[in-house]
């Protein structure tokens, strides 16, 4: 992995117990290798590759999140962005929320 | 004695009940009304209100006339109703099938511990009547399903949802749409919560979830826990919204989700896609026209109650009673491996049991752990006995899958014990708390 300044520094945060997938920690300040262009879809892989800690069946289904995930980048929808195609800006903030059904 | 005690007070309750309400019509009787239509004690009651712009005698007047549904008397259903009846809503309908237990008194507040046993709906309805008596309360004590849902929800301008299941989430949804009315939803869990309004000038939960989540995904406030305050506090935003939509206040939650944090204290609040074209229930080519099997389209039961699985074959599982003998003849030497979280370990445990949570059961250090005791055991015994608990008996049988993986050996024999610890206290251990 590339370092210092070469890379794409983003922001990743996990939500509503999905961070329990990730040692509990629910914000990570990543530096991506500045060797691609990054989408969101090629994120969700580098996540599976490199944060996630377990159960990546909690977490992916396919090549997109599972069912019950909401993926926000800067706090908007990613449906808004593109999905998977949006391009990854420095300095975004992706946010993955687990939805709570509890009450 | 205690038994004849409590029937007393329920019978003395009931008639202190009917007092009240005989003395509650007779001052109805001579209240004043005014030509707006609020009566001199309603103006008095709801002034500090009545006093902002953006509701003043008209607003009020509004909200007397306005009928909430809230659906689910829990965590998030008590406060809602709570401060829906103080703002004066004129019907609130409120729908649970569930009586009151003990463990749901620290954060559905309607309730006191005198109430325990008896129904969810009419002790809220008790509750409300006493706070505030111009407030019509009607208590359905029935689930809400495929069959009834429309119905009931026909006869309210607004509804709450206040539920802890999934499927119970859809039918609200699709109901709502089809009734065209809006729906303000909320959810709650640990120190977390989320609160938008769907089918209000936005979309519905099925355009931003149009599938299901996996039932292995979902955890409900009797595993995960729940934090009353943090519940409660997304249970009172959910009134909030009601009240400004019933006043046609802009600003409503919709479009948007709310995402509370209460470990630090934190509102979020995110910008949601718009209504789905394709939405199957309410875009332009809807294939959904009719209530459907909400159990069967989820995968999950329309409650919060775990279903007891069955993973295991019989040989692979001792009943909590064979076990029992085993444990206190001690003629049978092996390894109990207790997988509920430290939390619950804490709470109560059985003598010389190995605490490995479930969730870290694949994790390396846990599994050295479990090899060094089967080695030490092997040194003794031809055959290492493992046995698996947990807290009714689920988890243990998916940890036995687990386990058999790595310890794939006919000389280690792991099993799991049905009914997990809670079968345990029930029937060798009444000093155990259940929880
Ligand atoms: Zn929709």
């Amino acid at each position: 992995m590339s370092s210092g300044d070469d890379g794409l520094h983003v922001i990743i945060e996990f939500g509503g117990g999905a961070e329990l997938l990730f040692d509990k920690q629910k914000r990570h300040v990543v530096n991506l290798p500045a060797d691609r262009e990054w989408t969101l879809k090629l994120l969700l892989f580098w996540i599976r590759d490199n944060l996630l800690k377990e159960r990546p069946e909690l977490f992916l289904q396919g090549d997109t999140v599972r069912p019950g995930i909401l993926v926000l980048v800067n706090d908007a929808d990613w449906e808004l962005l593109g999905q998977g195609e949006y391009r990854l800006q420095k300095g975004d903030t992706i946010l993955f929320i687990s939805t709570l059904h509890g009450g | 004695m205690e038994k004849e005690l409590v029937k007393e007070i329920a019978e003395l309750r009931k008639l202190l009940h009917e007092k009240e309400n005989k003395l509650a019509a007779l001052r109805r009787e001579k209240e004043i009304l005014q030509s707006y239509g609020l009566s001199n004690n309603e103006v008095c009651k709801y002034s500090r209100q009545i006093l902002i712009p953006e509701i003043n005698i008209k607003g009020q007047v509004k909200i007397k006339n306005s009928s909430v549904l809230i659906v689910g008397a829990g965590g998030l259903g008590c406060p809602s109703a709570l401060y829906l009846a103080g703002a004066g809503v004129g019907c609130i309908g409120i729908v649970d099938y569930d009586d009151v237990e003990v463990n749901n008194l620290h954060r559905q507040l309607l309730f006191t511990e005198d109430n325990i046993g008896t129904p969810k709906v009419d002790a809220a309805a008790e509750f409300i009547t006493r706070l505030n008596r111009n407030v019509k309360i009607i208590p359905y004590k029935l689930q809400l399903s495929s069959s009834n849902a429309l119905q009931v929800i026909e006869n309210y301008d607004i509804v709450l949802d206040c539920t802890d299941n999934v499927a119970t989430r859809y039918l609200l949804n699709d109901a709502c749409v089809l009734s065209g009315k809006p729906l303000v939803s909320g959810s709650a869990l640990k120190f977390e919560g989320q609160l938008t309004v769907y089918n209000y000038k936005g979309p519905c939960y099925r355009c931003i979830f149009p599938t299901p989540p996996a039932p292995y995904t979902v955890t409900n406030c009797g595993d995960g826990g729940v934090v009353g305050a943090a519940v409660g506090t997304i249970g009172l935003l959910q009134a909030l919204e009601a009240l400004k939509i019933i006043l046609e206040m802009p600003g409503v939650l919709t479009r948007r989700l709310l995402l509370f944090d209460g470990t630090e204290t934190t509102f979020r609040n995110i910008k949601l896609r718009p209504k789905n074209l394709n939405c199957a229930i309410c875009g332009n080519n809807r294939t959904i026209h009719k209530l459907i099997d909400y159990e069967q389209f989820c995968g999950a039961k329309a409650n919060d109650k775990n279903p007891d699985l069955k993973i295991l074959r019989d040989d692979e599982r001792v009943t909590v009673e064979d076990y029992h003998k085993m444990y206190n003849s001690q003629l049978t030497p092996h390894i109990l491996i207790d997988v509920r979280s430290p939390e619950e370990f804490e709470i109560c445990q059985i003598k010389n049991s190995i605490n490995v949570p479930f969730t870290e059961i694949e994790k390396d250090g846990c599994l050295a752990l479990i090899e060094a005791e089967v080695n030490k055991r092997q040194q003794e015994d031809d055959i290492v006995e493992v046995f698996v608990l947990c807290r009714r008996g689920n988890d243990s049988q998916n940890a036995v899958k687990r386990l058999q993986k790595y310890f794939d050996n006919p000389n280690v024999k792991i099993r799991d014990i049905e009914g997990g610890i809670h079968a345990w206290s029930r029937k060798f251990d009444p000093l155990f708390p259940i929880y």
